[in-house]
């Protein structure tokens, strides 16, 4: 096992007192002869947003299976609230799957009642629910259309919505960006915003790493079906040492010998990786050479340098192949 | 949602098996009612029987056009005239075993007439000739129309020479219920008629259940009944929902058969020749039969759908699960024979096998509860049959999440067993 950070917060893990809403260890599955997920281990608290991240293959779809028990594991324990079997709090769950699918010939009202019925909501209830969030996502002149009469876009929202009408605790979406338009993106992602202030557990899966920077506490890395990171964000950014950008009047000197060894000189700027000692030194030094300081910035690494760091370039190759199939 | 209903929840988080399958079987049940599929499902029967009706009349209509049965009289112009009065004579006692007698006009006017090589000269229409005399008559024919007309020229010859009254005396008669034969022979019938119709009814029922699962692959819309419910209680409201559809359609059949034949009745006793009012009983009576065919109607449906979902559940697409599916039904054919012949082999074991053998079973014992008292047998037989739906059931859904729901193509192929083939993934990766 590559992980170092196996608990979801990682180093934050002893300050995160959350109880968990997934947990996940050594999960194994395999189809045929193809080892589809081998070792997955994850650790969600509850309210969180998680996304699992990876290229297309890289075995997120069957990961997430597991965890709703769509599929059991070849090995590897997998709990949900605490249950071995997720059917048994099936009322608790909700999940939009990679492959939307809807009765075509359904009223879209309808359609959100049947995905709160087989969670559960007595019928009534689910139409009246599925009428305010209709109204709610400006769909309510829909509710009484059949889904094959919607467009592309509105099916998708009218799943989503089935997929939260009976107020689940924890929500699994599974690409849910896919084939979504930058409009739809953002309401998708406010809306993800929304649950989790509901103190809703979130794991979505994606290949699109802005999507999970932008909302994730923590993210599992998958890629070949292994996961060789899964904690926060913070965490995975911070496996890579943060650069800093340092402009200079003076151009030689014996300051020089003070910057660290990466240090790269590219125009008028010096690039180099923070020290583990700060830049508190360097600047001292800086200053008593008179290197004539214009200007110095310390930058994060984002998560997509962290996700080549940790994943290798051949998987971030193919997450950018994967976005650019899909134009994000 | 408010804390006494997220404490209800939590109390009571999940459906219950039942009321999971209900949710499946109460959205289907309702879909299929009011779809097109189920208007075409309800004119399904007529098209078999309008066939059946149109290709018996044209094959009798062939029959009678082609076969002749008539035979030539190439005797003596007197001779001919006493055949033909005798067989008038006879017609009334006889009926249909005596030839159409025609004078054949050649023999009269040609001085050698040769009936052999009339006949291999292919002139005419007959299926033999009679030559000779009244007291010596010759058939001249192929061997098999000898053989059949032999024996009736013979009388009728004999007939016309006076060998033989030439009046009856009248038979009175006095008519029974039945005997031990007649019961038999008439339990027999009515065992076939159930069982054909049995086999009809759950063959049309059985593709319907495919189809809806073909459907639901389509749409895609199996993944969210596989998170939300076991595997299991989604196949399970798919099977009640269409027994539900096919009662209601054996109940519109039914009101429809009963009002054609309280206007037609006449009409139909007269064109088939069969009186529905007075058919012969079964040996469990009329309302037990009707009850038992009820049940095994369900149990032959249920076992037959669910082994149709079990293909679903093992077919990855549409086009496999229509492969998949004629070696079943060519399956379910061979078990309908199966259960018709041993009709006549009670206490046979192969008999027995057809009782024990899930899918022969409601077929072997409709046709029992037409032929014998015994009943203990029919609870036993639908216990099995019970536990044989519901172990198909749980194997076509263990398939069905095992085999359907792959994902992810992108990992490390395993070292193949030693015995296994090397195949490669064929499923599309998430």
């Amino acid at each position: 096992m590559a992980v170092s950070d196996q608990t979801f917060l990682g180093n934050d893990a002893a300050s995160d007192i959350r109880p968990l809403a997934i947990e996940a260890r050594g999960l194994v599955k395999s189809f045929d002869n193809t080892l589809a997920v081998s070792g997955v281990d994850l650790a969600v608290p509850e309210g969180a947003i998680y996304g699992v991240l990876g290229p297309n293959g890289a075995g997120k779809t069957t990961t997430l299976r597991m965890l709703l028990g769509i599929i059991d594991p070849d090995e590897g324990v997998r709990r949900v609230f605490g249950y071995d079997q997720p059917h048994e709090i099936g009322r608790l769950i909700g999940y939009l799957p990679e492959e939307r699918g809807l009765y075509p010939a359904m009223k879209s009202i309808e359609a959100i009642a049947f995905m709160g019925a087989l969670r559960g909501l007595p019928l009534d209830e689910g139409r009246k629910r599925g009428k305010e969030l209709l109204e709610r996502h400006d769909l309510g002149h829909a509710a009484e259309r059949q889904i094959r009469q919607l467009s592309k876009g509105m099916a998708q929202t009218v799943q989503l919505l089935g997929t939260l009408v009976h107020e689940p605790r924890l929500v699994v979406l599974d690409e849910p960006f896919s084939g979504l338009d930058a409009i739809n993106q953002g309401k998708l992602e406010r809306m993800i915003r929304a649950l989790a202030d509901d103190g809703v557990t979130v794991i979505f899966s994606t290949h699109v790493i802005h999507h999970a920077e932008r909302l994730c506490e923590g993210v599992a890395i998958i890629a070949g079906g292994k996961v060789p990171y899964a904690g926060s964000v913070e965490t995975a950014r911070d496996r890579i040492p943060a650069q800093v950008r340092l402009e200079t009047r003076a151009r030689e000197g014996g300051w020089t010998a003070a910057l660290p060894d990466d240090a790269r000189r590219e125009g008028d700027f010096f690039y180099f990786s923070l020290p583990d000692t700060g830049v508190e030194p360097l600047l001292r030094t800086l200053i008593e050479g008179e290197a004539g300081i214009l200007s110095l910035s310390i930058e994060r690494a984002g998560l997509h340098d962290a996700f080549v760091h940790i994943a290798g370039e051949a998987a971030a190759r193919q997450l950018e192949a994967d976005n650019a199939g899909d134009g994000q | 949602m408010s804390h006494s209903n997220q404490a209800a929840v939590h109390a009571n988080p999940r459906l219950s098996y039942f009321e999971a399958a209900w949710v499946v079987a109460r959205r289907d049940f309702i879909a299929v009612l009011f779809s097109r599929a189920f208007l075409f499902f309800l004119i399904g029967p007529l098209f078999p029987v309008l066939v059946g009706g149109l290709a018996g009349s044209i094959g009798n209509q062939v029959s009678r056009e082609a076969v002749s049965v008539e035979l030539g009289l190439a005797m003596s112009a007197a001779d001919n005239a006493a055949m033909m009065d005798a067989r008038d004579t006879l017609r009334p006692q006889l009926g249909g075993a005596m030839p159409v007698l025609r004078e054949i006009p050649e023999a009269q006017v040609e001085t050698n007439f040769d009936a052999r090589a009339f006949l291999e000269q292919k002139r005419g229409n007959y299926a033999a000739i009679v030559t000779g005399t009244l007291s010596s008559p010759e058939v001249v024919g192929t061997e098999g129309q000898i053989n059949r007309w032999s024996g009736p020229i013979g009388v009728i010859a004999a007939t016309a020479g006076g060998a033989v009254p030439t009046s009856f005396p009248e038979v009175s008669k006095q008519t029974v219920a039945s005997s031990a034969s007649a019961d038999r022979s008439n339990r027999i019938k009515t065992a076939q008629a159930a069982q054909m119709l049995l086999f009809l009814l759950t063959m049309l029922l059985a593709g319907m259940v495919l189809s809806n699962l073909v459907e639901e692959k389509a749409n895609k819309i199996i993944e969210i009944l596989a998170a939300a419910i076991p595997m299991d209680a989604v196949f399970l409201g798919k099977l009640f929902a269409m027994l539900g559809v096919s009662f209601v359609g054996i109940a519109v059949w039914g009101l429809l058969g009963w009002g054609a034949w309280s206007i037609a009745s006449d009409a139909f006793i007269q064109v088939t020749g069969t009186d529905l009012g007075n058919l012969p009983a079964p040996a469990v009576g009329w309302p037990l039969f009707i009850a038992l065919s009820i049940i095994y109607f369900s149990m032959a449906y249920l076992l037959l759908g669910a082994l149709f979902l079990t293909i679903g559940a093992m077919a990855s697409t549409v086009r496999e699960v229509q492969t998949m599916s004629m070696p079943v039904t060519m399956m379910q054919l061979m078990v309908f024979f199966l259960a018709a012949y041993t009709i006549t082999q009670p206490g046979s074991a192969l008999e027995t096998f057809s009782i024990v053998f899930p899918l022969s079973s409601p077929f072997a014992m409709l046709a029992r509860a037409a032929m014998q008292e015994t009943l203990w047998v029919h609870a036993a037989a639908l216990l099995w049959q019970a536990l044989a739906v519901m172990l198909l059931v749980k194997g076509g859904s263990t398939l069905f999440r095992k085999r359907v729901m792959k994902s992810g193509g992108a990992g490390a192929e395993k070292k193949p067993r030693f015995w296994s083939r090397k195949t490669s993934a064929t499923e599309p990766a998430e």
